[in-house]
């Protein structure tokens, strides 16, 4: 049996193992600046944790062999412990969980401490069952009024969101069900949702916030390679939470400002 | 008391007063029992409904039919709820620990056996309003065993968020109050009721775990509570705790000026030590079987109640990493993620000990001891996927995706059963006074054990690749579909495991009423239960009180005839 145990525990170990290291299934490669970081700090604590699960599943798999009872067994060790050794693991562990959070802090912190910096493409985020929408302020750089009593999702567009046309800023304001964004330029992001919690996720894009009613939540990131990338909602928003689903296209300046300009074009 | 000591003399007579609105702790601990388990075939089978309407979204099922998307959310809401309340609460504290706390700890019943009685009459009503739930108009709610608002809090916002809402967040009221009750009782038990000599230090670490365990519910399920009876006023009384000023269906509704993340931030305060309230009962049956069936004294038992309490502890202080992406300051996440890894601590040096017990031990491999191993083994795979998910900075990656769901089932979700099931194979012969059969014992550990990695690793796969939790079908996002293959073998991994349970209820049914009749310490334990008759009298002790002169733990000492020292042996016998 405790032959068995080995065999099956170290069988589960190295199988498991076997798809993280193969990279059978991983992260979708990364197409924002962020990537770099996030992906390195994942793979720090991937290769750390990886040592702790060998360690800990085959030692417990040869433990568990080697110490079976057989007639030849000798007595047990009579022991109740040893100090020194509970001392030495508290350290040891300790630092590693508490070092590898350090080391991600700094990440975290470049990420979400600081606002985005001046010169970043504004674009709004709407959440609202079950479509995302985005709205881009146009040339005046400012965002129009909306109004709760505008909203109309069945109108799509400017009305799903309930912007006020009679408000001058909001003559400019585009607003698509697709995002677009310019390569290789920060995104200054306000994400906001209508009715119940979503929560905006583009794996490619290394990016996740969850969009609250009642708040508007700043958040920045920066795409780095031209490309489609789906998102995804992430927080549970009703019936239709599975097919909350979205495009980021990115494309370079001069395609976002042909985009925006025909937009615009189309509105007047 | 007067009154006390007539009720443990006199075991009552009658079928209702003996079975049904018993006082004794023992038939109230077989009745926690039996409600865990008819609830976690309930939650099983939502879970099977689940996997299969995952993989053959068309299939037309018995009893059910087809599964629509909001059917699969309500399956999914319920499937949470029963689990972590009605089973990963309710057996191994209100079962195991309500029959064998006393007994281990010397006592002959709990220190309020009315309350007691109440708290179980309590979780039971609650339970019949959770299954209620899915018989009135609507259905059963969809906003997930979390019900963050205002998907929760506002009718309109979906199927199931009419009556069935309002009957879930009732049942989950109602079993906040059993639970409070319930840790009242084991708090005041513990510290007032010990046998002479049984000193904190010589408890089991079952009655720690027991203990710790009840002082984490006091503390956790109060504020459930109170966040609950404000989400009932916020969907019924018009107020506006959780719920600002929304447009749900194209209707503006008329709550202002709430807040949606006040409710995660309550739900949480609970919700985190809910995992340890779940776990820690675990973690010390874990250890008294490790020890018991290595013949060897638990390593370092002082370490393990301080690692137990600071697990309790630290545990508190810790919710803000379910947030990470909601919206909260991103300067406290720093905190509360700091605060996480540092729980890690106390638990490596939980397993450590736990190898240590084993390490030049004589180790039998009876089923009790296979599912402690099991335990130990699913607490270090479901353990380590802890540090990626308190890191904010993976978060981004990992929050609310089949990793998270991969991580929580390993470490609180089967690893508590797998603490469970050692519990029932280790306590059975005592509580029934008959022997399990081992061979189906052990049939039933090999494919339990096979199966909940087949089901849960390859979550962390699905996870990383971005695969989210929560949708009932992958096929509207391009991505997802290519992950479909994942989704397959993990049906048919929990189909399997499923059906491997047959094995268990099998054999604790036959075994009940057909399995050879046990003796009083068959396993040759020497915590308190095993001194007595099997199963116990009325009043534990048979009128005897139990003195305590031995630590728990002592196997394998050396000058000693059989090998070990009961707890109550004279204090004469050579120990430390």
């Amino acid at each position: 049996m405790g032959f068995a145990l080995l065999v099956i525990i170290w069988l589960i170990t190295f199988g498991s193992a076997y798809f993280f290291i193969a990279k059978t299934w991983w992260l979708p490669v990364g197409a924002a600046a962020a990537a770099h970081w996030i992906d390195g700090q994942f793979a720090l604590t991937y290769v750390l944790m990886g040592i702790v699960f060998f360690a800990a599943q085959l030692s417990l798999g040869y433990i568990v062999c080697k110490y079976r009872e057989r007639p030849s067994s000798g007595p047990v060790e009579y022991s109740h412990g040893n100090t020194t050794l509970e001392v030495v693991w508290t350290i040891l562990t300790a630092v590693l969980f508490v070092g590898l959070n350090l080391m991600g802090s700094s990440v975290w912190a470049s990420q979400r401490f600081d606002p985005a910096q001046p010169g970043a493409v504004p674009v709004e985020v709407t959440g609202m069952q079950f479509a995302w929408y985005f709205r881009y302020p146009g040339p005046d750089g400012k965002y129009g009024a909306t109004s709760v009593k505008l909203m109309d999702p069945s109108a799509g567009g400017e009305a799903a969101v309930g912007l006020d046309t009679s408000d001058p800023a909001a003559k400019d304001d585009v607003v698509t069900g697709t995002m677009f964004l310019p390569v290789n330029r920060e995104v200054d992001l306000s994400m906001r949702s209508v009715d119940v919690i979503h929560s905006f996720f583009v794996p490619s894009l290394r990016f996740k916030q969850d969009a609250v009613p009642g708040l508007n939540i700043h958040m920045h990131f920066t795409p780095n390679q031209i490309g489609d990338y789906e998102i995804a909602c992430a927080e549970l928003c009703g019936l239709g939470h599975y097919k909350m689903h979205g495009m980021v296209k990115v494309v370079s300046q001069e395609d976002f400002d042909k985009w925006l300009a025909a937009r615009e074009a189309e509105k007047q | 008391m007067a009154t006390t000591a007539t009720l443990h003399s006199h075991a009552p007579q009658g079928f209702i007063r003996k079975y049904i609105f018993s006082l004794d702790h023992k038939v109230i601990g077989l009745q926690y029992f039996f409600l865990a388990l008819t609830a976690v075939w309930v939650g099983m089978f939502l879970s099977l409904l689940m996997r299969i309407h995952l993989v053959w979204p068309t299939a037309s099922l018995p009893l059910v039919g087809e599964i629509r998307p909001e059917m699969y959310l309500s399956l999914l809401t319920m499937h949470g709820t029963i689990m972590v309340f009605f089973v990963l609460t309710t057996a191994p504290q209100g079962g195991f620990g309500n029959y064998f706390l006393p007994i281990q700890i010397g006592a002959p019943d709990m220190a309020f056996p009315v309350l007691n009685m109440l708290s179980f009459w309590t979780t039971f009503v609650g339970f019949v309003l959770i299954l209620a739930a899915f018989f009135v108009s609507g259905g059963a709610p969809l906003h997930g065993w979390t019900g963050y608002p205002p998907l929760s809090a506002v009718q309109s916002a979906g199927p199931g968020e009419g009556l069935g809402a309002d009957l879930w967040i009732a049942s989950i009221a109602i079993f906040c109050i059993a639970s409070l009750m319930g840790a009242l009782n084991f708090i005041t038990t513990t510290l007032d009721l010990r046998a002479k000599g049984m000193t904190l230090m010589r408890m089991p670490l079952t009655v720690w775990s027991w203990f710790i365990t009840a002082i984490l519910g006091l503390l956790a399920f109060g504020v459930l509570l109170s966040a609950g009876i404000l989400l009932l006023m916020d969907r019924n009384l018009g107020t506006s705790f959780y719920v600002p000023l929304i447009v749900v269906n194209g209707q503006i509704l008329g709550h202002k000026g709430g807040s949606p993340l006040l409710w995660q931030h309550l739900f949480w305060f609970f919700g985190h030590p809910e995992v340890y309230i779940a776990i820690l009962p675990g973690m010390g049956v874990t250890s008294q079987v490790l020890s018991t069936f290595s013949r060897k004294p638990i390593f370092g038992y002082k370490a393990m109640v301080y690692a137990m309490l600071s697990i309790g502890f630290l545990g508190f202080m810790v919710w803000g990493h379910h947030m990470f992406m909601s919206g909260m300051s991103p300067y406290s996440a720093f905190a509360f993620s700091l605060l996480t890894m540092c729980i890690g601590v106390p638990s490596a040096i939980k397993t450590f000990n736990w190898l240590g017990t084993m390490w030049k031990g004589r180790i039998r491999f009876y089923t009790p001891m296979l599912f402690a191993i099991g335990f130990v083994s699913l607490f270090v795979s479901g353990g380590l996927s802890g540090p990626f998910l308190a890191q904010p900075v993976l978060d981004i990656q990992l929050h609310d995706t089949y990793f998270v769901v991969g991580h929580f089932h390993l470490i609180m979700g089967v690893a508590a059963i797998f603490g469970i099931f050692a519990a029932t194979y280790y306590w059975f012969p005592k509580m029934f006074g008959r022997m399990m059969n081992e061979g189906l014992g052990k049939a039933h550990f090999w494919l339990t054990f096979i199966g909940t990695y087949a089901i849960f690793m390859p979550m962390h796969y699905l996870g990383m690749a971005g695969g989210t939790r929560r949708y009932s079908q992958y096929t509207e996002v391009a991505y997802l579909q290519k992950l479909m293959p994942i989704h397959s073998f993990m049906t048919y991994a929990a189909i399997i495991t499923i059906a491997s349970q047959f094995i268990f209820v099998i054999n604790l049914f036959w075994s009940m009423f057909k399995g050879p009749k046990a003796s009083d310490n068959p396993w040759e334990s020497t915590t308190l239960e095993w001194t007595t008759a099997t199963p116990p009298p009325h009043d534990n002790f048979g009128g005897r009180t139990p003195v305590v002169n031995h630590g728990p733990y002592e196997y394998g000492v050396p000058g000693t005839a059989k090998g070990f020292i009961m707890q109550n042996d004279p204090a004469s016998t050579p120990a430390h």
